[in-house]
């Protein structure tokens, strides 16, 4: 596995870019923090659109040392925008064309046609297209330069949630089918959730945090809450099998979850989120509850969030898990970090399904 | 039967003169819309000179450089045989001068317009800078090289205070269009001179018409 070095610095009128990291390349890492946190500037330093000070890797590949800067276009890296950026004077076909002929990669195009649906699309101009059809296009001519990396800063915020939901599973197979590394820019936590499998976070132009999506994630959760974003915890499950009265069994390291209907082949990875207010704690093991799902856990935090709740972290067999619960019920249950209680999951959902928030 | 050779002269000069505009203005047009340069600012103001500087005053400043005793028109005299002063040539030089402004100011406002993101897109997409340029810069920036075009060869057309400076009144050399209606007025041939008036005023207009409809067209 490659990885990306970075260790740049850039001064821009109202932010500082300071980047000293080792980013691992695999699967999808969500960029993810505050508007003006910098996440698109790192993003366009990576792409070489922005020469900052310092030095950058690829691998063994040097693309930035002293005076050495290798250009864009000679970088193999695909980005895709959040507006489509499609030519306006070809029509789709010959966006396509465009970036497969400078690739060599004339042979692939009828296959990505196929596989981002583009054929009633081919002769017409970008200006026809609806933002969902254009974001597609956008993402298959990138793929069509044959890209070792593929950069993505906030490729479906500027469409509605019909739209987003159309460009999504796209994004979600090219992660877990096509093999190449992708760095996606988002603001959206319930996007970060659906999608990453890394995540750095990024505040005040420095990196904050970064490593796997279930690690990062309900600490994420933690900060103050966007309008609309659900903080919540990623769970990587295994289906195990399903059961006569209809119940999917998924195996996770910190116990078992059943989950109605049968989410995949046995054997198969499922990505389940768990919102954080879908989490109710209780000291000892609850009987007589509807509730099929309970892990026993450790508080590992209390965090206080608004007026009246807390964001409670804690650790199911290695995995962590993120609730929030009232001040009040931290309090009743004497909840402090070390104390060990059960969490009652009263909704799971499968990363694929779950919605960005509107 | 009316001697219409000054009329093909013009249309030749502007002709000559836009297509050599259109590539030299292009270079140009393209480093001031994207320079950060203080130079910039120096540059762009003696691009727009010719728009507020009497034609005479240009003209007395180019005939006296085209002069076989200055550095240019001698260099010219000792590379070619020929001279600059009262020559073809030597318009073509000068229009280029005094049209420049109409060719870069409607080509730097397109460039200006079109901003970095096609070009970012085309860089990611793995297209060298020229090959960007030539492949979505221009064909994006098309109307602006169609008004750049259309003025440049409209206002060659009519130019006199240069043309009589460096040019004189040679036939089928430097006589344009412009200079035989003066010297028909002088001679009192108005006849000629309505002829050769009536010719500019229309394809002037003409030519105006098409740069508007063009513009009209795009807008809605």
């Amino acid at each position: 596995m490659k990885d990306l070095a970075i260790n740049v610095a850039l001064q821009r009128d109202d932010l500082t870019i300071e980047i000293n990291e080792r980013v691992p390349l695999s699967g999808l890492t969500a960029i993810f923090g505050p508007s003006g946190a910098g996440k698109t500037t790192l993003l366009r330093l990576i792409a070489g659109f922005e020469r900052g000070a310092g030095e950058m890797r690829f691998g063994d590949e040097v693309w930035q040392q002293g005076r050495h800067f290798t250009p864009p276009h000679h970088r193999r890296v695909a980005t895709v925008f959040q507006q489509p950026r499609l030519f306006d004077h070809l029509d789709v076909a010959g966006n396509l064309a465009y970036a497969a002929r400078r690739a060599g990669q004339m042979d692939a195009v009828a296959a990505m046609v196929a596989r981002f649906a583009l054929d009633p699309l081919l002769s017409r101009r970008p200006a026809t297209l609806s933002g969902g059809e254009a974001q597609r296009v956008a993402l298959a001519r990138a793929l069509l330069t044959a890209p070792r990396l593929v950069l993505m800063d906030e490729p479906v915020t500027a469409l509605d949630q019909a739209r987003r939901n159309e460009i999504l599973p796209f994004i979600e197979s090219l992660r877990d089918e096509a093999n190449i590394p992708i760095l996606y820019v988002s603001h959206s936590l319930a996007e970060v959730t659906r999608l990453a499998t890394q995540i750095l976070t990024l505040a005040d132009g420095r990196v904050a945090g970064l490593g796997p999506a279930e690690a990062i994630l309900p600490g994420l959760a933690a900060t103050p809450d966007q309008p609309g974003e659900e903080p919540g915890s990623l769970i990587t499950a295994r289906v195990r099998r399903l059961s006569s009265d209809g119940l999917c069994e998924l195996h996770f390291p910190g116990g078992s979850i059943l989950t109605p209907g049968r989410v995949g082949p046995d054997g198969a990875e499922v990505r389940l989120i768990i919102r954080a207010r879908d989490v109710m704690l209780s000291r000892d093991r609850p009987e007589g509850l509807s509730a099929l799902n309970i892990l026993p856990a450790t508080v590992t935090s209390v965090t206080p969030v608004g007026a009246a709740s807390a964001h409670i972290s804690l650790d199911c067999g290695g995995t962590a898990i993120a609730a929030r619960i009232t001040m009040r019920s931290v309090a009743a249950l004497g909840l402090s970090p070390g104390v060990n209680c059960h969490a009652i999951l009263k909704s799971v959902a499968l990363a694929r399904d779950a919605l960005p928030s509107p | 039967m009316t001697d219409l050779a000054p009329l093909w002269l013009t249309l030749r000069l502007a002709a000559i003169v836009t297509v050599l505009l259109l590539i030299l203005g292009t270079p140009l047009a393209w480093w001031l819309a994207r320079t950060r340069s203080r130079l910039a600012h120096v540059i762009e103001a003696i691009t727009a000179l010719p728009l507020v500087l009497p034609p005479t005053v240009l003209g007395f400043y180019l005939l006296i450089a085209f002069n076989p005793t200055a550095p240019l028109g001698q260099f010219w005299l000792n590379v070619t045989g020929t001279t600059l002063t009262f020559s073809f040539t030597g318009l073509v030089l000068a229009s280029l001068l005094y049209s420049l402004p109409f060719t870069v100011q409607p080509l730097q406002t397109a460039f200006t317009q079109l901003g970095p993101a096609p070009l970012e897109a085309a860089a990611s997409l793995g297209a060298r800078p020229l090959d960007a340029f030539l492949t979505v810069a221009a064909p994006l920036s098309l109307r602006g090289y169609l008004t750049a075009a259309v003025l440049t060869f409209a206002h060659t057309l009519g130019e006199f205070g240069v043309v009589l400076m460096v040019g004189g009144n040679i036939p089928g050399e430097t006589r344009v269009i412009s200079i035989a209606i003066y010297e028909k007025v002088e001679t009192l041939d108005y006849a000629t001179a309505h002829l050769l008036s009536g010719l500019l005023l229309g394809l002037s207009f003409l030519i105006l018409l098409a740069l508007y409809a063009l513009n009209g067209r795009r807008r809605a």
